[in-house]
């Protein structure tokens, strides 16, 4: 097989897994016959057909919640939300039911539902197509939170976040949807969540990024001695993999396209200044959105941090 | 068992197919009124073609047609008076553009410019709502605000048949059947959401008869008969301006053209079924009713569609001369006055002047 997409390999996770699972559904708009607006779910439904491949009503608030009662009821769907700006009608099932119906009916229900998204800023849309609220989900216990950053760790992440047994909010960065390709075994893998995983090595500034951000952090490292962090997992976080980098570089940056104020470079950082502070040569660096609305395509390359922007962060880090 | 409650559902035509009117019905509007109507219709055309072409050619980004929704777009924004306000969708070009919006300022908006949303000030016209059905409550409450002042004036919402499935349409409903506010829902069903057919949106008969359940009156009409669309809107905002409260009216049309400029309908629905809706669509039955009336030549449709063309064209060359926005705007608009955060953040991304 040949080298495949974002798109592709989400494609084939979710194939794989409704055949190895036939609790497994789709749900959605659009996700049947048009096969998504990205076209992720193409070909699924003449598959696997409607009852498996669900076109619903337009009603986030009504796909979530339902989601709920069909995962506790043992069936697994996996819901997918045009883009992460419509998701917010949904918020109220899933930061008050789908978050806390196992500590709620203590342990005896579950919402283990995987809700996939494209979410971030890159693609020219119209408004609240390029929404970047990933730190909304982290902050709220009982979910965990996934974006996947190639074909291969999305095909094995979304495997993984459909056998979960929590809910998964996994945001798709619709920039890499097609962006980029690499081979994508067509095996049964999967890709742990939780784990972080070392992009890049390196040895003088620990880099921790995810989506798109990652392959921004990546081409802004050349002349750089950067590590380069893909967190992958954003909630539950890989503290380990964060810290152990830091204790070795001594140097911390954290690139998100998402605004810094109240980002997830918060947490991250306030991480390491609790238990590897001790380590760190130089202040630690958030390259973040300014604190603004995610603004429409004529200036959306002003809000999403750049290359420039990122060295400039290597290069003040470097001073120390 | 006993009856304890049953309910009409209406549906008004006053022009049909073939351009026969019910003349009992018609509203009371001389020629001029009639002729503005067509030229309206005709201007939006030209918009909304011209539009599809720009995209093609890269100049503007992802647009959704009104092709086919003219009659429920425009008949319904004459309907009203100059002070009431606006809530519209993202499809609702033909309804700005009838209350004398600047086009050029609707192309900016498409090419991604957020200054082309900043409606003027005498326009009581709400920035176009992307997520869909959000902005139902938002006029029940400009609505409510309207009696508290005791303004005799109405808010108006545009929502698709998609939008009708969502949780903000029963609540806003449901709120404004309780404040008696003066607001009129304009359900544009144009029988698709994207790739979902209307009849999987409900499985009721017609949306006009969900008003009911709120208990406030609901009608279908016609939305390809522009005068069908007009008198309805007439009526319900008489209503809400002599305190009696709201009215959904469910136009009952068709999108012509893709879902977007982004989408690809071949790939959901069949091509006799839009055919069939073509031969329906607005503008050939308002023409032939017009040529009836003898207010309809050829010469004057001629003459028409090339002041729109020529409207249009020195509304696309301003748009596309317009200075591109600045990086500050970003964050200038984000709160009245800059936090400590974004007077930061100004400087070191540059953007202060
Ligand atoms: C809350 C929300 N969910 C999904 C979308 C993506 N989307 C844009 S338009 C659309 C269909 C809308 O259908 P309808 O309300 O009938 O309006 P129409 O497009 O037909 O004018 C969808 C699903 C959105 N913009 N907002
Ligand atoms: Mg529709």
């Amino acid at each position: 097989m040949g080298k495949i997409t974002i798109v592709q390999a989400i494609n084939m996770a979710l194939s794989e897994e409704m055949q190895r699972d036939t609790n497994v559904v789709i749900i959605g708009e659009d996700v049947g016959k048009d096969g998504g607006v990205f076209r992720v779910t193409e070909g699924l439904q003449e598959k696997f057909g409607p009852e498996r491949v669900v076109d619903t009503p337009l009603s986030e608030l009504g796909i979530i919640g339902s989601a709920i009662g069909m995962a506790a009821y043992g069936i697994k769907p996996v819901v997918e939300i045009q883009f992460m700006g419509f998701i917010y009608a949904g918020l109220e099932q899933i930061f008050s039911h789908a978050s806390r119906l196992r500590s709620r009916s203590r342990g005896r229900f579950s919402a283990p539902i995987v809700v996939r998204t494209p979410y971030g800023i890159g693609i020219k849309p119209p408004e609240l197509h390029s929404e970047s609220a990933e730190a909304l989900f982290c902050h709220m216990p009982g979910v965990k939170v996934v974006v996947p950053s190639t074909p291969y760790n999305a095909k094995g992440l979304l495997k993984s976040a459909i056998r979960d047994s929590d809910p998964v909010i996994f945001l798709e960065p619709s920039r890499l949807y097609r962006s980029i390709k690499a081979e994508v075994p067509e095996d049964d893998y999967t890709v742990p969540l939780g784990k972080a995983e070392v992009y890049q090595e390196g040895k003088e500034i620990t880099v921790v990024a995810w989506g798109t951000m990652l392959h921004r952090a990546a081409e802004a490292a050349e002349g750089f001695d950067c590590e380069i962090i893909d967190l992958m997992t954003l909630k539950p976080l890989d503290e380990e993999a964060i810290l152990k980098s830091v204790r070795k570089t001594g140097r911390l940056v954290v690139v998100h396209e998402a605004s810094k104020s109240g980002g997830l470079g918060a947490e991250i950082s306030a991480l390491v200044a609790e238990e590897a502070v001790e380590y760190l040569k130089a202040p630690i660096l958030r390259v973040a959105g300014p604190e603004a609305v995610i603004p429409m395509a004529r200036l959306e390359d002003y809000y999403m941090p750049g290359k420039e922007r990122i060295r400039k962060a290597y290069e003040k880090v470097m001073l120390y | 068992m006993d009856i304890i409650g049953s309910f009409d559902v209406k549906f008004l035509q006053i022009i049909n197919e073939a351009g026969v009117c019910d003349a009992a019905l018609l509203p009371s509007m001389e020629a001029p009124d009639l002729k503005k109507i067509f030229e309206t219709m005709i201007l939006v055309r030209t918009f909304n073609q011209r539009a599809l072409s720009l995209q093609r050619e890269g100049r503007i980004g992802t647009y959704a047609s009104v092709l086919g929704q003219e009659a429920s777009q425009i008949g319904s924004a004459l309907a009203l008076e100059k002070d009431d306000w606006i809530f519209p969708s993202f499809r609702e070009s033909a309804v700005l553009i009838s209350r004398g919006y600047p086009m050029w300022m609707l192309y900016r908006y498409w090419m991604g410019d957020e200054r082309g949303m900043k409606a003027p000030d005498d326009m009581n016209i709400f920035p176009m709502s992307v997520p869909v059905g959000t902005q139902l409550p938002h006029a029940v409450g400009a609505a409510f605000a309207m009696k508290y002042r005791n303004d005799r004036r109405v808010a108006a919402v545009y929502f698709g048949d998609g939008g009708s499935s969502r949780g903000d349409f029963h609540e806003a409903l449901n709120l404004a059947g309780v404040f008696k506010s003066p607001v009129i829902f304009l359900l544009q069903n144009n029988q698709w959401a994207i790739s979902v057919p209307r009849a999987r949106q409900t499985a009721a008969a017609t949306l006009a008869q969900r008003a009911f359940g709120y208990g406030i009156p609901g009608i279908q009409v016609d939305g390809n008969d522009i005068l069908a669309v007009y008198r309805a809107t007439k009526e319900a905002a008489d209503r809400a301006r002599g305190g009696e409260g709201p009215t959904l009216i469910e136009c009952y049309t068709y999108r012509l053209d893709d879902h977007t400029t982004a989408d690809d309908a071949s790939r959901y629905r069949r091509k006799e079924e839009v055919e069939e809706w073509r031969e329906k669509e607005p503008l050939l039955r308002f023409r032939l009713f017009l040529e009836k009336k003898g207010l309809r030549t050829k010469e004057y449709e001629e003459e028409v569609a090339k002041k729109a063309l020529e409207a249009v064209d020195k509304e696309i060359e301003k748009a596309e001369k317009f200075p591109p926005p600045d990086p500050a705007d970003i964050i200038r608009y984000t709160n009245f006055e800059l936090t400590a955060r974004q007077k930061t953040e100004l400087k070191e991304f540059g953007w202060e002047k």
